[in-house]
């Protein structure tokens, strides 16, 4: 029975300066917190599974990679996994390494860049100049790699298109040292800045019950203390045989999520280390010449989460059925566990917790409204930043301690 | 000269679009604003509203659904305009042409509207924010 | 538990018998392709019984459900990761009556299936029964309704 007594409702989306796509979701609120939402999406959804069908097994890389640009390295290495399972198939030592390194580097530029956003939408935009600023030179090194700072392009059913040249691996290494002062630098002033502590702890908070009944992966799970990661559970690349381990922190809130994040990054840096300095020789392809007919399921830890591909083939030159999954698909609806009973100046900063991955679960929502429109998202961006302002006077804090990054001008939209 | 398109030239107030996108254009848009190439010292605004803008920036195959939106994004902005379209799917649909919801690309929903409109392309995937830089400042100082 | 003690606790659940009237196994078959790809096959009437179990008694993790248009049925594939041991465990269900095919809905005890099943809806034109909120998810306001694209029969 739907009501007819009108609640005010908050349209955050479609479009956003800083969320770059466009997602729809619609809250409804009494006075200050949020009761409930709904959320449609359509606008990112381009048919992929379907044009997948049409191509070759060995075009669909190109176009898997496109479907998120920041988890460009995971889509396709789950796929080609999965059809390397159905052809029983295991490609070179070395192509495996080269696949860790890549997917490794995607990652801290990744969590580097979901940092930055995550200071934007609470105020801090030193924070969100300075990640971005050492981004940089992870796309750089990306680029002189695989000759592209997005969309590398270097998987292949049977290994990787392209070799990492011994000559880049000093250049690598002395990279992978600058980068990792800067994280440590940034990891520092974020976990001891009180402002941060005041206005991320206790927020947006996803208990262990709700994120296993949401089925989250990634960092969204462990944050939440749930300490589950593809590339420990079910190894694939070289991960099994480098050293590292799996970040996870029990409190479910936004701070936790940051942490892991954050302390991940400092992980991942060790790890893109230790396969550079271990990289065996030898060839990094194997000629596969058919696929059989069969069906396999290849999963890699995204940056977000899990990416899950499922490819049956019918001994054709082309997949019969591709599922893709993005790890937003399931992260982003636990919003709804995280997000209602929250304060709506939160509410950014909550679902960016979640770090969706937009066009990966190809949101857009199409919502009746059935309230008038309270506060549209710069309404909101302008709300959660001022409860920062608030904290930091009430704390008497100044911002957050970062080396001058050399920028002209600070505040962006 | 036109003193509308004098200011637009001078500095150009952009809103970022994304009309069905990966969002690897987007986040090197989003990209120009930080300290390694900080369009802001050339007087480029992102801002969070078409009804502020000088240009658009599109980015995006153009799915059924945003089609729309893009059209109501584009009537927003108040005219002389230029629409940029920035990347290979906006260009030309790209690699997802055959998809079963892409009804773009951009110039097609935009032309759709209004048969006139000022439409600069810069293809890549994504464009290098050189390459944006570059493709801005061409089309501005053509007009 | 250990991969040993999944396997023996699947294979139990195979010879168990279903629903009031003892009618056959829960199971078809189970087929083990590997310690980490098992593939436990039913018909659609018994899916919801088994991904309860898996989701309950085995505490397996959900990853997504794929939808196929297999000519003369329609395959229902619902992919779980047991991480304690890193199995992908698939339930393949088949779905005979292609005129008007239907199958219960596993979003009430399980929300994380809540997008999916409405995705599966929008692209096969599968009915998920008791779903709670079987609305268009992700084709446009304006799509026809009753064209579905996945559909073998629909090209572009």
């Amino acid at each position: 029975m739907k009501e007819t007594v009108r609640k005010p409702v908050l349209a955050v989306g479609p479009f956003h300066p800083l969320q770059e796509e466009m997602e729809f979701f619609q809250l409804t609120i009494d006075g200050e917190k949020v009761t409930d939402i709904d959320v449609r999406i359509s606008y990112n959804h381009r048919g992929i599974e379907k044009i997948s069908e049409s191509l070759q097994f060995d075009q669909v890389p190109f176009l898997v990679s496109r479907i998120c640009g920041i988890c460009s390295a995971s889509h396709p290495l789950a796929y080609v996994q999965a059809v390397e399972e159905i052809a029983g198939i295991k490609p070179p030592e070395r192509a495996l390494y080269v696949r860790t390194i890549i997917n490794e580097l995607e990652r801290i530029h990744s969590h580097l860049l979901w940092v930055g956003l995550a200071g934007h939408f609470i105020g801090y935009d030193t924070v969100f100049m300075w990640a971005w600023k050492y981004r940089e030179p992870v796309l750089d090194l990306l680029e002189e790699i695989s000759g592209n700072r997005n969309n590398y392009g270097n998987v292949r059913v049977g290994g990787c298109r392209e070799d990492v040249p011994d000559e880049t691996i000093p250049k690598i290494l002395k990279e992978l040292d600058i980068i990792e002062k800067k994280t440590e630098m940034l990891t520092k002033a974020v976990l001891d800045d009180p402002v941060l502590h005041a206005r991320l702890k206790g927020v947006g908070v996803l208990t262990k019950e709700a994120a296993i009944k949401y089925a989250v992966t990634g960092p969204t799970a462990r944050g939440s203390g749930i300490g589950i990661d593809v590339r420990r559970d079910d190894p694939y690349a070289a991960y099994a045989d480098l050293d590292w381990k799996v970040i996870a922190q029990p409190e479910g809130d936004v701070f936790a999520k940051a942490v892991v994040r954050l302390l991940e990054t400092s992980e991942s840096i060790k790890m893109v280390r230790q396969a550079v300095k271990k990289l065996p020789k030898g060839p990094i392809a194997l000629e596969v010449k058919q696929v059989p007919p069969g069906e396999g399921c290849g999963h890699v830890e995204a940056p977000r989460g899990e990416t899950f591909h499922y490819v049956r083939s019918d001994g054709g030159n082309r997949p019969i059925r591709h599922k893709i999954r993005a790890p937003s698909y399931v992260n982003v609806p636990s919003f709804k566990a995280s997000c209602i009973g929250q304060d709506i100046a939160d509410v950014t900063i909550t679902l960016a917790a979640v770090d969706p991955c937009y066009s990966c679960t190809e949101r857009l929502a199409v919502v009746d409204r059935h309230g008038s429109i309270t506060h549209d998202y710069e309404t909101l961006l302008r709300l959660s930043r001022e409860k920062t302002a608030r904290l930091q006077k009430d704390i008497g804090a100044p911002e957050l301690k970062l080396p001058p990054n050399g920028a002209v001008g600070g505040k962006i939209g | 000269m036109n003193w509308k398109i004098w200011s637009l030239k001078k500095s150009p107030w952009v809103f970022h679009v994304n009309a069905g996108a990966c969002n690897n254009c987007d986040i090197e848009i989003v990209d120009l604003l930080t300290p390694k190439f900080d369009v802001e010292r050339f007087g480029v605004k992102l801002v969070g509203s078409p009804r502020h803008a000088d240009a658009l920036l599109v980015t995006g195959v153009g799915t059924r659904q945003a089609a729309k939106r893009v059209q109501e994004a584009y009537r927003q902005t108040p005219k002389p305009c230029v629409v940029f379209a920035i990347g290979a799917c906006a260009c030309g649909t790209g690699i997802f042409n055959s998809g079963y919801h892409v009804v773009g690309p951009i110039d097609k929903i935009i032309k759709e509207i209004d048969p006139n409109a000022i439409i600069a392309y810069v293809p890549g995937c994504p464009p290098k924010p050189e390459a944006m830089i570059s493709g801005i400042v061409k089309a501005l100082s053509a007009l | 538990m250990n991969q040993q003690e999944l396997d023996n606790r699947l294979s139990q659940i195979k010879n168990k018998p279903f629903g009031s009237e003892l009618r056959a196994e829960l199971l078809t078959t189970i087929e083990r392709k590997s310690d980490k790809r098992i593939f436990l096959l039913c018909e659609a009437e018994n899916a919801y019984a088994v991904n309860k179990f898996l989701f309950e008694d085995i505490g397996a993790r959900f990853c997504t459900v794929t939808g196929i248009d297999s000519d003369k049925c329609f395959e229902l594939l619902y992919h779980y990761s047991y991480d304690p041991t890193g199995c992908v465990i698939t339930v393949k269900t088949f779905i005979r009556n292609r005129q008007a095919p239907a199958i219960e809905s596993i979003t009430p005890f399980l929300p994380a299936a809540e997008w999916i099943e409405r995705e599966i809806h929008d692209i096969l034109g599968i009915d998920f029964r008791n779903h709670p909120n079987l609305k268009r998810l992700i084709l446009a306001d304006d799509w026809p309704v009753g064209v579905y694209p996945l559909r073998k029969d629909v090209k572009k």
